[in-house]
C-alpha cells in the first residue's frame, strides 16, 4: 500500500471559485472544493438540482472553474453516463485525442441520491458506467426549506417531520437505507463513505475512485447550518464528532474487500454529537438510547464486514 | 454588477466566464471577522483545508516570529469572500485565529 497522503499532498488549485452563495459554514462547500482538487481541471461535473447548485451558479455568474452541467432532479446519473459515453464516441472519431483522460462526477444531495434520482443512479451502476457519483447528504431536502429525505435520520426535526405531542422528528424506526451496500449490491468495483471533517481522507478516496474504470460511489456526510440548526463554526467539529460517536463511519470497500480508512478504538455516546444539534433538541434520554442501539449495532456490522475490531466500544 | 440585456444572454444561457462568482463579494455577509495571529500560527495548514470558502490564502511569504523562528509562508485571510463562519478559528489546533465583531 502506498504512504498516505497528508494536508500538504492536497493541491493547491481551487476550481470553485469564493462568491457562491453556500451558507456561511456550509460543509458542502469544503467537500466540493477537495473533489475538485482530486478531480483536476479535466473534469465535467453534472448536478441536479441541490443546493450546491442553486447557490454555485446564481446567473449570471458560476462558481465553477470547469465543465459543469446542471440537469433535472431525477437525473444526474443518467446525464453524467451520457457525458461519459459521449466523450467515448469523440474519441473514436478522432475529435479527442484517446489518450486524454476526461473524468466524469456526479455530485448530488441525498434527496436527489436516496429518493429522485435513485433509479437513474441504479442504471448507470448497473449498465457499468464510467462515472464517479457523489452524494453529500446534508439528511434532508435543505435547498427548499428543510423536508425529510429517505436519508433523514431517527429523531430529527425536518419541516415535514415536526416536533410536537404527537411528532417527535423522524418516525423511520430503524437506520436509514444503507447507499454502500446498495452499490456494492449493483457489483461497482469501488465505494466509500467520507466526512468533511476528514478532507485528505476524501481527497485520497476521490482520487482512488477516478483512478478505476467504471461506476464508483462515494457518500460523504454534509453538515447543514440552518438545517441542522447548528452554530456554523461548529460545523467541522460537529462532522468530526459523528466519526468519533460511529454515528458516520469512514470506510472504503475495493472489490470485496472492506477497509475502515478512520478507525476509532474508543468510540464517544451519540449524545455529545445529537446535543449540539437544534433538529435532535427534543429528544428525551430514552429517545437517545435508541439511537445509541442502532449505532452499536451498526458498528459491529461494519466490524464483521473488516473482519476485525476497527471500531471500538463506547468509551465510559 | 450590471445584468445583460437579452441580445448579449448566449444561447442557452451559457456561463462563458469560469468562475466568475469572484465578482460576488460575499465578505459582505460578515458579522465576525477573523484575524491570525502570525506570532501564534504554526503554519499547519488546518484552516486553509477547512474554509467553505477558499478564503484562506497560502501565500509564500517569509516571516520571522519575535523568538526568531523562521517560516516560508504566510496564511492571509481573502477579506473580499470570507463570509465570517468561525470554522478556521474553531479548528485552528493553536487558537491563533480570533473572531473580531465587525463595525459598523
Ligand atoms: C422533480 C422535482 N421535484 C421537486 C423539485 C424541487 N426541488 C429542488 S431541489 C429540492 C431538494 C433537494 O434536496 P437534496 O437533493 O437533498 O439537496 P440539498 O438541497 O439538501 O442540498 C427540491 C425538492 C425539483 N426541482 N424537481
Ligand atoms: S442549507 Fe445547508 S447544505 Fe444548503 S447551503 Fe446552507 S448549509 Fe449548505
Ligand atoms: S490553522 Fe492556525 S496555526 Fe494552522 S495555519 Fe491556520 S492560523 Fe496557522
Ligand atoms: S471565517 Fe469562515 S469563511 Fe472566513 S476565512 Fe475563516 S473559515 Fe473561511
Ligand atoms: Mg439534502
Amino acid at each position: 500500500m502506498s504512504k498516505p497522503l497528508t494536508v500538504w499532498d492536497l493541491p493547491k488549485d481551487e476550481f470553485l471559485a469564493p462568491g457562491h452563495r453556500m451558507c456561511q459554514g456550509c460543509a458542502a462547500a469544503i467537500t466540493i472544493r477537495h473533489i475538485l482538487k482530486a478531480a483536476g481541471k479535466d473534469v465535467i461535473v453534472v448536478m441536479p438540482t441541490c443546493c450546491g447548485e442553486i447557490t454555485s451558479t446564481v446567473y449570471p455568474q458560476t462558481a465553477w472553474r470547469v465543465p459543469w452541467i446542471h440537469v433535472a432532479f431525477e437525473n444526474a446519473a443518467a446525464v453524467a453516463s451520457g457525458v461519459s459515453a459521449a466523450i467515448e464516441a469523440l474519441k473514436r472519431k478522432g475529435e479527442i485525442p484517446e489518450e486524454k483522460d476526461i473524468k466524469v462526477i456526479a455530485i448530488g444531495g441525498d434527496g436527489g441520491t436516496f429518493d429522485i434520482g435513485f433509479q437513474a443512479l441504479s442504471g448507470t451502476l448497473e449498465r457499468g458506467d464510467n462515472v464517479l457519483y457523489v452524494c453529500y447528504d446534508n439528511e434532508a431536502y435543505m435547498n427548499t426549506g428543510i423536508q425529510r429525505s429517505g436519508a433523514t435520520p431517527l429523531g430529527a426535526w425536518t419541516t415535514t417531520t415536526p416536533v410536537g405531542k404527537v411528532w417527535r422528528g423522524e418516525w423511520r424506526p430503524k437506520k436509514r437505507k444503507d447507499l454502500i451496500a446498495i452499490a456494492i449490491a449493483h457489483n461497482v468495483p469501488y465505494a466509500a463513505t467520507a466526512n468533511p471533517a476528514f478532507p485528505v481522507d476524501l481527497y485520497t478516496k476521490v482520487k482512488k475512485a477516478l483512478s478505476i474504470k467504471g461506476p464508483k460511489l462515494i457518500h460523504v456526510l454534509s453538515t447543514c447550518v440552518p438545517g441542522w440548526r447548528i452554530e456554523p463554526e461548529k460545523a467541522v467539529e460537529i462532522a468530526k464528532l459523528a466519526v468519533l460517536t460511529g454515528m458516520w463511519i469512514n470506510y472504503e470497500y475495493e472489490n470485496g474487500v472492506y477497509r475502515v480508512t478512520t478507525p476509532v478504538p474508543k468510540r464517544k455516546p451519540v449524545s455529545v454529537y445529537l446535543r449540539l444539534q437544534g433538529r435532535f433538541r427534543h429528544l428525551t434520554d430514552e429517545d437517545i438510547k435508541k439511537i445509541q442501539e442502532l449505532v452499536d449495532a451498526d458498528v459491529e456490522r461494519i466490524n464483521k464486514l473488516v473482519g476485525k475490531q476497527v471500531i471500538g466500544p463506547v468509551e465510559s | 454588477m450590471s445584468l445583460p440585456g437579452w441580445k448579449q444572454i448566449p444561447l442557452g444561457a451559457v456561463i462563458l466566464k469560469p468562475g466568475n462568482s469572484v465578482e460576488y463579494k460575499t465578505g459582505e455577509w460578515r458579522t465576525l471577522r477573523p484575524e491570525i495571529n502570525q506570532e501564534k500560527c504554526i503554519r499547519c495548514r488546518t484552516c486553509w483545508m477547512f474554509c467553505p470558502e477558499g478564503a484562506i490564502l497560502e501565500v509564500e511569504e517569509p516571516y520571522k516570529t519575535q523568538a526568531g523562528k523562521e517560516y516560508r509562508l504566510t496564511y492571509k485571510v481573502n477579506y473580499d469572500h470570507c463570509k465570517g463562519c468561525g470554522i478556521c478559528a474553531n479548528e485552528c489546533p493553536v487558537k491563533a485565529i480570533t473572531m473580531i465583531e465587525e463595525a459598523i
